[in-house]
């Protein structure tokens, strides 16, 4: 499966479109977590844990377009792109959406 | 003797302990930042020659063999002291400084992240980059404040069909 934010695979020509596909991924904050962030909050810098609860998050809403992708026939997913939205109070929306396509 | 004690203490629960907490947060903050600087400028310094545009088309002479999709990401916080001045900023209006280098770095970092997973894997240059902020609101019930802010850049990595040659 190619992905790729561009509008087309690099060096591919597409020969079918299938649609929108898209995944998403609710999370919430971890206690344990948040009181580490807490601590950390006071001195600044990067909050490690949030960092990889966004790029795990990100990666799962990712999966789950590629999934959706696949169970089309399609073999790569083009012009995708990513938000993210607060839900409530510590719980977040990661998504992923892109165009279904088949390059040769 | 004793109603003094109790007084002293009050005084340093009052005022004592946040002024600490303040001038800690100045000396270790800072130190953090200079030493994050300092790494991104190695870093980047390191990446020079490795191209990362944003054009969303790809230059006509790149003449590729492979791609995918590459990301980088970070969430920042700022430090205690440096909130309490932009909050004071936010009463006169105005720029607010303490705010301007955090997500300086922090764009700077996912760039290099981005960049770093593109050359572990083996891609020879990073086309149509884009960059993405978002605010994570902290989990205390008023819903105030922010935990802190997430900087995401992501762009398709490409491998070059030679290695050195981008002419087709």
């Amino acid at each position: 499966m190619e992905i790729s934010n561009t509008e087309s695979i690099p060096g591919r020509r597409i020969v079918e479109f299938y649609g929108v596909v898209s995944g998403n991924t609710v999370r919430a904050k971890h206690i344990g977590r948040d009181i580490m962030a807490g601590l950390k909050n006071v001195v600044g810098g990067e909050l490690k844990g949030y960092t990889e609860l966004l790029q795990d998050s990100r990666k799962e809403a990712t999966d789950r377009m590629i999934e959706q992708a696949k169970s089309m026939g399609a073999n790569a997913v083009v012009n995708v792109r990513f938000a993210t939205s607060s839900i409530s109070q510590g719980a977040a929306e990661l998504f992923a959406y892109g165009t279904a396509v088949r390059v040769e | 003797m004793d109603g003094n004690t109790v007084e002293n203490v009050n005084l340093f629960m009052n005022f004592g302990f946040p002024l600490l907490l303040l001038l800690l947060a100045y000396f270790i903050g800072s130190m953090i930042e200079r030493k994050h600087f300092r790494n991104i400028r190695r870093r980047e310094d390191d990446n020079v020659g490795f191209p990362v545009v944003s054009f969303d088309t790809m230059p006509d002479d790149w003449n590729v063999s492979g791609s995918t999709m590459v990301s980088g990401s970070i969430v920042v916080s700022l430090d205690y002291f440096k909130r309490v001045i932009a909050g004071l900023r936010s009463l006169v209006g105005g720029r607010v400084k303490t705010y301007e280098p955090l997500l300086d770095r922090a764009r700077r970092e996912a760039l290099l992240r981005m960049t770093e997973s593109a050359r572990e894997q083996g891609y020879d240059a990073i086309f149509n980059v884009r960059l993405e902020t978002s605010r994570l609101a902290n989990s205390r019930g008023d819903g105030k404040g922010i935990a802190g802010v997430e900087m995401l850049a992501f762009g398709t990595a490409v491998k070059f069909a030679s290695r050195f040659a981008r002419a087709a």
